[in-house]
């Protein structure tokens, strides 16, 4: 029952950096129809960008530690911003009206030149960072011995996502962004006639799909003391198939799905067998599509000609 | 708020105008390549991380973005919103297209003379052996990805499949070249079969991340299953193939010593390529044939309007199927031939990269067109051979090169291959019959 609570605050955990990185998906899914393959490299840009900001204070001699993460938290979340605004800029607004497989195509090339560029720019080894914030509270102890620990980067993780969900909930629901967002995501044609800028909508769409795959970079970070260029990769299908599993283009479903991905995974390393833990992730992508294409929380497609 | 994309259709004129995009260019440059260019991290001997700075980097990236996008806004103004036909003169175009009719004799000519030519020069045939592999790849995902228009982003595990299963058959049980050689390619078509049946009915993108999944559990279970796969250790000890029996190497059973000659490693070498030459035109010469009948027609249908193709009582499933386990078959066949030439092979070998690979030699060659694909591959590999000194930035540019060729050639570099059957008159359709509730 301990190990199994333990398993339970990890898996949370790891949800939560799933779900931050799958609503990056789920929105431009919505909005724009296309996977965007590159999204998981975002998300490693965002932790390597966090990893120098980081480097760059300590050297200064900062040693507050709240102020540290905010600088390094605003940092990262804006230049990754850009990044993702760049692309759409570069890579997928040309092929907006292009053929059904283009801009996918174009992602996966985005996705390579994001890897390659990062493996260029800083290498190809692993680069760690002592833990920085340690410390945390012993929930339980059995009488075998067994102890359930909650970190301090535990509760940091989950609050941070829990505010950042609210923000951006507020954010679709409440403000002139989010109403435009949810417009284009309708019928895009209709909103521009209604003055609607679309351009920009989508844009916006991708600036803050990228600023939350950022914090999801920085948790990871935090979290697991390392970034590598290679991340992006595996970590991106995984929130894909959170956001899938959520149902794509429903926010809570993909923080919804994020969660399931991360206890399943947990769950099943913690009770199976660690080498096969991707294997069940992605098996669950194939499952869910098969019987529940819509995912938990999407409505129904319609095809339209 | 104004109406929608003003700013992208407004061109800059003179020279303030093209400085500030330059410049504006050149802060967002800036911005983006700060941190990650202009400060280099690697981790120490004893797991500390250090840095130093690369300032001198950064400013030439930044004026390199700066110069680029006034030159590319200049050859913009210049050449004009023209559609890409125009860029080509008609005298140049008819040239062309004569080029185009002899283009493909001539290659197989030449190709069917490549070991005469080049007998002496190894790394020649190793090479062209290579591109033919991936010329034979290119064509089998063309059925899937360029006739169907299914986008299959995990190809390379059915060319692990076939490795595979000509590896363990051969190792295992000893069976020869010609017998593992339809298993491998039966075995990678029943996969093919057992992924599409069930997944074949999703759209596009979301049969390209399913295609993506499985081929990411293949190269995991290869990698975990060590009691089969050898793990990442791989299988080494593949047999070579043998011309039906006659072994060709230098004992008294080889081939050489039958045919009362000189035995010279080489001729193992001309046996692979012809042999990969052979598989290579089986596949084309199969997907033309199937190209004529229904079920190629009903593939291009597919490509085309997958709706209408259902209206009409195609059983798109079906249809779907065929072509992915076709593929996959044909995938299978380049997978046993991969695991005898190279007699090793590991996980290694089957990853995303080379999905990638081949779906780009596919997409820029112009989807369908079987020439096309057999010159991308030529240039695609050719490519990565003249870049072999810079590894690590041959990944950088074949992803630009992607994106690159979807934004200006979204059909393809060689050529395009439209349906085999096309209305060639258009057809007026009194409005009465589409409007709203007929049709």
């Amino acid at each position: 029952m301990d190990y199994f609570a333990q398993q339970l605050i990890n898996g949370l955990v790891l949800g939560s950096i799933y779900g931050l990185i799958a609503i990056g998906y789920t929105m431009v899914y919505g909005i724009v129809g296309m996977i965007n393959f590159a999204h998981g490299d975002i998300f490693m840009i965002g932790g390597f960008i966090a990893l120098i900001t980081f480097l760059i204070l300590i050297s200064l001699g900062l040693t507050a530690v709240p102020v540290i993460l905010l600088v390094v938290l605003l940092v990262s979340m804006a230049i990754t911003a850009l990044y993702g605004w760049t692309i759409e800029r570069i890579a997928y607004r040309p092929l907006r009206h292009s053929f059904r497989l283009a801009p996918m195509l174009s992602a996966i090339g985005m996705s390579f030149v994001l890897t390659n560029y990062s493996q260029v720019a800083q290498g190809a080894r692993v680069k760690p960072i002592p833990p920085f914030i340690t410390g945390g509270y012993t929930l339980h102890e059995s009488q075998d011995g067994f102890v359930i620990q909650l970190s301090n980067i535990q509760i940091m993780v989950v609050i941070t996502t829990i505010v950042l969900l609210a923000i951006f909930t507020w954010l679709v629901s409440r403000t002139r962004l989010g109403r435009d967002m949810r417009a284009c995501e309708q019928d895009q044609t209709m909103a521009a006639l209604l003055g609607v800028d679309v351009d920009r909508t989508i844009s916006m769409t991708f600036v803050i799909g990228a600023a939350l795959a950022a914090v999801a970079g920085l948790m990871y970070l935090l979290y697991y003391g390392l970034v590598d260029f290679f991340m992006g990769f595996v970590a991106g299908i995984k929130a894909f198939t959170a956001a899938v599993l959520g149902g794509i283009g429903s926010l809570p479903g993909a923080m919804l799905g994020g969660l399931a991905i991360g206890l399943i995974e947990t769950f099943w390393s913690a009770y199976f067998s660690v080498e096969y833990k991707d294997v069940a992730a992605f098996s669950i992508l194939i499952v869910v599509l098969i019987f529940m294409p819509t995912g938990l929380l999407g409505r129904p497609e319609v095809e339209k000609v | 708020m104004t109406a929608p994309s003003t700013h992208t259709t407004k061109p800059a004129t003179g020279i303030p105008a093209l400085l500030k995009t330059g410049f504006i260019n050149a802060v967002i440059a800036l911005v983006l390549f700060s941190l990650m260019v202009g400060i280099r991290t690697e981790a120490g001997s004893e797991g500390q991380l250090t840095y130093w700075t690369r300032f001198g980097e950064l400013a030439s990236l930044v004026a390199a973005v700066f110069g680029g996008s006034i030159v590319i806004e200049l050859l913009r103004q210049w050449i004009g919103p023209t559609g890409a036909e125009k860029l080509v003169p008609p005298a140049v175009q008819s040239g062309m297209s004569f080029v185009g009719r002899y283009l493909a004799p001539a290659l197989l000519i030449f190709t069917l003379l490549v070991p005469v030519i080049f007998y002496n020069q190894r790394y020649i045939l190793d090479l062209a052996i290579l591109v033919l592999t991936y010329v034979m790849l290119g064509w089998g995902l063309n059925v899937v990805v360029g006739l169907a228009g299914l986008l299959d982003l995990g190809y390379v595990a059915f060319y692990a499949v076939g490795a595979y299963s000509y590896a363990l058959l051969a190792t295992n049980f000893g069976w020869s070249f010609w017998i593992c050689l339809p298993l491998a390619g039966i075995l990678a078509a029943f996969w093919g079969v057992l992924l599409g049946f069930p997944v074949l009915r999703l759209r596009g993108d979301y049969l390209a991340i399913v295609t993506l999944a499985f081929g990411e559990i293949i190269r995991l279970v290869l990698i975990n299953w060590q009691t089969l796969t050898g793990g990442p250790n791989g299988v080494s000890g593949i047999p070579r193939p043998t011309l039906f029996g006659i072994p060709l190497n230098n004992s008294d059973e080889g081939l050489a010593a039958k045919l009362g000659i000189e035995y010279s490693p080489t001729h193992r070498i001309v046996f692979l390529f012809y042999l990969i030459l052979a598989l290579a035109l089986l596949t084309n010469w199969v997907t033309i044939r199937l190209r004529r009948l229904p079920i190629g027609r009903a593939w291009e249908a597919l490509r085309e309007d997958e709706v209408a193709c259902r209206a009409l009582g195609i059983n798109t499933t079906t249809t779907k199927l065929t072509a992915f386990a076709t593929g996959a078959m044909f995938g299978g066949f380049a997978g046993a031939f991969f695991a005898t030439r190279q007699g090793f092979i590991s996980p290694e070998s089957f990853t995303f990269q080379e999905s990638a690979l081949v779906l780009a030699i596919v997409v820029l060659g112009g989807m369908g067109s079987q020439l096309g694909v057999a010159l991308a591959a030529l240039s695609m590999i050719g490519g990565f051979e003249l870049f072999r000194g810079l590894e690590t930035y041959r990944m950088l540019v074949f992803g630009w090169a992607m994106v690159l060729i979807m934004i200006w050639r979204p059909r393809g570099l060689v050529g395009h291959r439209a349906p085999t059957v096309y209305l060639k008159k258009a057809q007026a359709i009194s409005s009465d019959l589409v409007k709203e509730g007929h049709g």
